[in-house]
C-alpha cells in the first residue's frame, strides 16, 4: 500500500473546497488518509492523478463522494438504543407533540431510518411522524430510497431486530427478489430523502429529534463543535439528539445546553436555548 | 533474553492479539509495575456485537483499570486503552483515538493493522510494538509500518502460542527485534520502567 502525506491530503480537501464546494479540511486525518488511499488504489491513480481528475473531470466528484463516505451500517445497531428508543424517548416526545418530526442525519444507505420506520409502525404510531433522511452522497441515498439490501446482510439484521424484542419477525417486511431482501415501500412513505451538507449546509427544519450516530466520528473536533451547534438550532427545546455509542460531546461549546438521558446509548436532550 | 538498549524515550505501547491472547494480555496486565508511565493501546479481536463484558474481565486483575476511549478521546500517560468492539480505533497526530466503523479490514473490525499503522505513523521510533497469539495475519502490516519508523517490535514467541499464525506472520514479513515468551514480556515491562523511575 503506498503512503499519502500530509500536504498531499491538505492539497486535496483544498482542492474539492474550491472546485466543489464540499469542506473535508476538518475531517478526522486518520480516517480520511484512509478514504483517499482507498480511492487511489481503486482507480489506480496516483496524488497527482486524483488532483488532476477532481480539476478536470466533473463528474468524478460523485465517484469520490460515494467512496470517500463510510458506507457500512446495519439495521437495529446496537439494540438496546433501539429498546431505549421505544420504551423511553418516543413516549416522551409523546407527551409534549402528538405529531413530530425526526431528523437521520448522515442517513448513508437507509438502514437506521428504515428501523425507525419499522419501530414506529410496530409502536402504531408511524402515520403521525414525519421522517428526513439526508446524506452527502447523492447515489446512497437513491440506496436508501431503494431500500434494498443484500441478503446476506438480512442474517444481522434480523438477529438485532430479535435483540430489540420487535413485535413481529423482520421477514413480514420485505420480499426476497434475487439474492436481495426488497422492503415493502409503504415503509418508507412518510420519509424525506434529501441531499444535504452537514458541514456547508443550513439547518432545513424543527426536530423533535436528530439521529447522528457514527457520523461525527469522522470530523476533528473542531467541526464536531460546529454541527452540534447546527443540532442545537435544529432541534425544539426539550428535543433529543442520539449520538454514536463511543461518541462524546463534552467537549463541544454547547454541551451544556444539553443534558445527558443516557449514557450508555448516548442520547442527550436539549433544556437550554 | 538479549539485554536490549532500552531507554526512556519511548511515548507508548501497542499491543495486539487475537484468539489465544487473552491470558497472555491479563497476565501482563495483572503485573504490570505501579505507575507504568506510558499508555498501553490494546485492540483484541473480539465479538463485533457484544459490547460488555471484555473490558471488564480484562480490568479484573490488571493492575490500571482498562477503559475503551470515546472517539477523539485524548490518550494520557500510563492509560490503559482497549479498541471497543465494532469500531476500528486509530492514533491520531494530536495524540488522541479516533474511532471509525469504516469496511472490516483481514475480515476484523478493529482491525489490529489499523491501530499499529497509526500508532507507528504518530510515534515514529517512540513507539514499542507487541503481537501476540492469533489465527489470522492481522497485524502483520501493522507491525512492519512499525518497524520502518523505527519503533520496537516484540512477538510472542510462536512456540508458546495457543495459535501461532499472527506471530508467524509478522515474522514473516519484516524484523522483528525481540521474540519473547509472555513471562519474558512481564519483564520487559519491569525493565522499561525502571528507565523512567
Amino acid at each position: 500500500m503506498q503512503d499519502i502525506d500530509i500536504a498531499d491530503l491538505k492539497r486535496i480537501a483544498e482542492l474539492i473546497h474550491q472546485k466543489h464546494n464540499y469542506d473535508f479540511r476538518n475531517y478526522a486525518m486518520s480516517s480520511f488518509k484512509r478514504r483517499v488511499l482507498r480511492i487511489i488504489e481503486l482507480k489506480n491513480l496516483t496524488v497527482d492523478g486524483l488532483l488532476k481528475k477532481l480539476t478536470e473531470a466533473p463528474s468524478f466528484i460523485n465517484e469520490f463522494l460515494d467512496e470517500l463516505t463510510v458506507n457500512v451500517t446495519e439495521m437495529f445497531r446496537d439494540p438496546g438504543f433501539w429498546r431505549i428508543m421505544r420504551q423511553e424517548i418516543i413516549p416522551a416526545i409523546l407527551l409534549n407533540h402528538k405529531q413530530f418530526k425526526i431528523w437521520h442525519a448522515g442517513c448513508s444507505s437507509g438502514e437506521e431510518v428504515l428501523s425507525m420506520a419499522i419501530m414506529l409502525k410496530e409502536m402504531g404510531i408511524w402515520q403521525d411522524v414525519q421522517l428526513f433522511a439526508t446524506d452527502l452522497d447523492t447515489n446512497i441515498l437513491e440506496r436508501a430510497k431503494a431500500a434494498t439490501y443484500s441478503i446476506k446482510n438480512m442474517e444481522l439484521n434480523e438477529k438485532n431486530h430479535i435483540r430489540f424484542q420487535g413485535t413481529s419477525s423482520i421477514k413480514n417486511y420485505y420480499k426476497e427478489e434475487n439474492g436481495m431482501a426488497v422492503f415493502n415501500k409503504d415503509l418508507l412513505a412518510n420519509v424525506t430523502f434529501r441531499k444535504h451538507d452537514l458541514v456547508l449546509g443550513d439547518v432545513f427544519n424543527k426536530f423533535d429529534l436528530i439521529l447522528c450516530r457514527n457520523v461525527m466520528i469522522y470530523f476533528n473536533q473542531t467541526l464536531q463543535n460546529e454541527v452540534l451547534k447546527k443540532f442545537h438550532e435544529g432541534l425544539f427545546k426539550y428535543g433529543y439528539l442520539a449520538i454514536g455509542s463511543k461518541e462524546s460531546l463534552i467537549w463541544c461549546d454547547y454541551a451544556n445546553r444539553f443534558i445527558v438521558v443516557n449514557n450508555e446509548e448516548k442520547i442527550y436532550k436539549k433544556i437550554k436555548d | 533474553m538479549d539485554k536490549m538498549n532500552l531507554n526512556n524515550s519511548y511515548k507508548a505501547v501497542v499491543i495486539g492479539g487475537s484468539a489465544g491472547s487473552f491470558q497472555g494480555m491479563v497476565k501482563i496486565l495483572s503485573q504490570l509495575p505501579k505507575g507504568f508511565p506510558l499508555p498501553i493501546i490494546m485492540v483484541l479481536h473480539r465479538l463485533k456485537h457484544v459490547r460488555h463484558g471484555f473490558v471488564e474481565a480484562l480490568s479484573l486483575k490488571s493492575i490500571v483499570p482498562v477503559t475503551e476511549p470515546n472517539d477523539k478521546e485524548q490518550i494520557k500517560k500510563g492509560g490503559v486503552y482497549l479498541a471497543p468492539a465494532n469500531y476500528h480505533m486509530s492514533v491520531e497526530l494530536g495524540n488522541n483515538f479516533a474511532l471509525s466503523t469504516e469496511e472490516m479490514v483481514n475480515n476484523s473490525r478493529p482491525a489490529i493493522d489499523i491501530t499499529l499503522s497509526t500508532c507507528a505513523y504518530v510515534y515514529k521510533d517512540k513507539l514499542i510494538g507487541i503481537l501476540l497469539s492469533g489465527a489470522n495475519r492481522d497485524g502483520a502490516v501493522g507491525m512492519k509500518h512499525i518497524n520502518e519508523r523505527g519503533g520496537l517490535t516484540i512477538v510472542q514467541d510462536p512456540a508458546e502460542c495457543m495459535i501461532e499464525t499472527m506471530p508467524k506472520a509478522a515474522l514473516a514479513i519484516t524484523k522483528i527485534d525481540q521474540v519473547l515468551k509472555v513471562d519474558q514480556i512481564v519483564e520487559f515491562f519491569k525493565d522499561l520502567d525502571k528507565q523512567y523511575r
